[in-house]
């Protein structure tokens, strides 16, 4: 390779402004990819993104660490971006004092449901006890599920893409399975995206009614809180 | 914007600090977001910057969850050896769940009398 190629490669495969940068132009990609498919579920732009990057990280012989040194500055707006679900959650704060009996029904329902089903397949199919643990939490968003993967003797770093998987799962068939049930009720749709989906399913919901997504985030709060305590008493048990 | 930023990271921090002061099973940004509520209840508006802010951070939450999915190149292997079992319970359970958490709370709403003041859209 020419030798001033080989400094600029150099250059951006260890400086954190090389893969921060590829982040954002493949979620732009991804979102460009969703709205060529007239926004659709199907075309996720965080499936896109993650494909492209893999793709582009396995090329480039590039290892996680270092993509992550980088991508870093994007993961930490996790937290603020939380913070930040209490906005929407003001704004429609009557709506929300008026369905708090149905939501806490629904959240025990969906907690419990979500934990129980994921083992019961996993565990019928013949999965090996480490990723049962890890996959018990998969519906709740990326922190609370590896801390309590951790916790309970799973492998963390497998519940993230437990999570993942699951975000964008509910992201993609939520729209076209509650349609086919023909719930028109969008804090019903929200709320159960937001528990079983979390913060991906969350972002999906604000994509299609604002009042949705206020409700999945409400669901993904209340859903870290619930199976924060139902997956270790289920383990005791 | 440094206003929001301000306010965004004061509850974080806030909500990090309980969390592990008194050492509850609750994230601390989940936390953060309701001591956020308690500040906008208290000052009854959300101060412009903030709303804005609020909305383009929402806007492209998922975004935020690419870096760690890109950790899905560690586990490839465990992937492929429990592919069937583990992609089974994530499409089925999330299923599921949506179908029962969706239900179960349109039923209770009817059964309290909400449907009458169902927003219909």
């Amino acid at each position: 390779m020419n030798p001033q190629l080989d400094a600029l490669w150099v250059y951006l495969q260890a400086n954190p402004l090389g893969w921060l940068t590829a982040t954002l132009i493949a979620y732009w990609l991804g979102v460009k990819a969703q709205r060529a498919a007239g926004g659709r579920p199907y075309v996720n732009p965080v499936a896109v993104a993650v494909v492209l990057l893999v793709a582009l990280l396995v090329a480039t012989g590039t290892p996680y660490q270092t993509y992550f040194a980088g991508a870093q500055f994007v993961h930490f707006l996790l937290g603020p971006a939380t913070v930040a679900l209490a906005v929407p959650l003001f704004q429609n704060w009557p709506q929300v004092r008026r369905s708090v009996v149905p939501m806490l029904a629904a959240l025990l329902a969906g907690a419990v449901t979500a934990v129980v089903s994921a083992l019961g397949i996993a565990w019928a199919l013949g999965a090996s006890a480490p990723s049962l643990v890890s996959i018990a939490p998969k519906s709740v968003t990326m922190p609370v599920a590896m801390g309590i993967a951790e916790k309970l003797g799973g492998i963390p770093s497998l519940t993230a893409v437990m999570v993942l998987l699951t975000g964008i799962t509910g992201a993609v068939i939520a729209t076209p399975l509650l349609n086919a049930l023909g719930l028109k009720d969008w804090r019903a749709r929200g709320f159960a995206v937001g528990v079983a989906s979390h913060g991906i399913g969350t972002a999906r919901a604000f994509q299609v009614n604002d009042l949705a997504g206020t409700f999945a985030g409400i669901g993904m709060a209340l859903n870290a809180l619930a199976t924060a305590i139902i997956v270790p008493l289920l383990w005791q048990w | 914007m440094i206003e929001a930023g301000i306010l965004l990271l004061l509850c974080q921090l806030a909500g990090e600090s309980v969390v592990r002061a008194i050492d509850i099973p609750v994230p601390g940004p989940v936390l953060g977001a309701v001591i956020m509520l308690g500040f906008l209840a208290f000052r009854r508006g959300v101060p412009a910057s903030l709303g804005r802010t609020s909305q383009d951070l929402l806007a492209n939450f998922s975004l935020l969850f690419i870096p760690a999915g890109v950790g899905i190149i560690v586990h490839v292997a465990r992937l492929e050896a429990e592919a069937v079992a583990l992609l089974a319970a994530l499409i089925g359970s999330t299923a599921l769940t949506i179908v029962v958490t969706a239900l179960v709370f349109v039923g209770i709403d009817r059964l309290m009398g909400g449907a009458a003041q169902e927003p219909g859209a």
